[in-house]
């Protein structure tokens, strides 16, 4: 079937997998007044957290995937759910802004977190430009990954119901319950 | 990041912010940098921790004291953790400048750029 249009295959990415340490780094972490350097294992030290790789702010993918999060919610889990591009950090300030998102960002604009993740996406050789994968890793408070999801397809979007899923798997159980 | 005993707030190129950048690195004090909104009507955040909406601004996690104005800020940092005074921190030194809160941070309106 001719459907006049094509989805560009990437094929499977070589990312950082289930069971696996997830590579810590330090980046400009945005939120909507300021921005500073934290490490990835300084929020996990806090608790879970689901790392979400989206493209370029202003790209159509990112525009979705985040409205989707902002309209499911996911800011009430105890798991901070954080985002990464490579966009820098006025330019993240300005998608908190335009989408309403509560949560922070980080800004990767040298791609390196992307790479380290495995999840690089070269933008089909646009020159001394790349950026990651659309991708998410749900991180357990030991920084290991518990769940993982990387873009096979240019778009491609995550089964959110499963991620959610994936979220509720390593949120901490609440006091009392036990 | 948790660890720095300093905070700094601070816009990109602000003059008046690397100039206390420039006593912290003389002083070998650690500090972590937040870069603040650019718009000086935006920056809740500074008014929240200072009273005020000029950068920079200085919180000393270790006394407890927040700082405005670079002129202030470096008088505290060269008085307090300078070679001169040698000893423990002085934290009487520390208090008048800005009220603590930083109430009266009517000098140098134009720090931390304003327009």
């Amino acid at each position: 079937m001719d459907l006049g249009f094509d989805v560009v295959d990437l094929g499977p990415a070589d990312h950082v997998g289930v069971g696996e340490e997830a590579p810590d780094f330090v980046r400009p972490l945005v939120n909507e007044e300021f921005w500073e350097d934290v490490a990835l294992s300084a929020l996990t030290a806090d608790g879970p957290v689901a790392l979400v790789f989206h493209p370029m702010d202003g790209a159509f993918p990112t525009t979705y995937l985040w409205n989707e999060i902002r309209d499911r919610d996911w800011r009430t889990y105890e798991t901070e759910v954080v985002g990464v591009s490579i966009s820098d950090p006025y330019r993240h300030k300005r998608l908190i802004d335009e989408r309403g998102i509560d949560h922070r960002l980080y800004a990767d604009p040298g791609n390196g977190v992307a790479e380290a993740f495995g999840i690089a996406h070269d933008l089909d050789g646009m020159a001394g430009i790349e950026e990651p994968r659309l991708a998410v890793f749900v991180l357990d408070a030991d920084r290991t990954v518990t769940w993982a999801w990387v873009a096979r397809e240019w778009p491609e979007f995550p089964d959110y119901d499963a991620v959610e899923a994936a979220i509720e798997a390593v949120e901490p159980v609440p006091t009392g319950t036990a | 990041m948790t660890e720095a005993p300093f905070t700094l707030y601070r816009l990109q190129a602000c003059p008046f912010c690397e100039r206390v950048v420039r006593v912290l690195d003389d002083l070998a004090l650690p500090y972590r940098s937040r870069f603040v909104e650019p718009m000086h009507s935006d920056r809740d955040v500074v008014k929240r921790v200072s009273g005020s909406r000029t950068v920079p601004v200085l919180v000393d996690e270790r006394t407890g004291v927040t700082l405005t104005e670079s002129a202030n800020v470096v008088r505290y940092l060269e008085t307090t953790y300078g070679e001169a005074t040698a000893d423990a921190p002085r934290e009487a030194t520390v208090r008048e400048p800005t009220g603590a809160g930083g109430s009266s941070t009517a000098a140098e309106p134009a720090e931390g750029g304003d327009r």
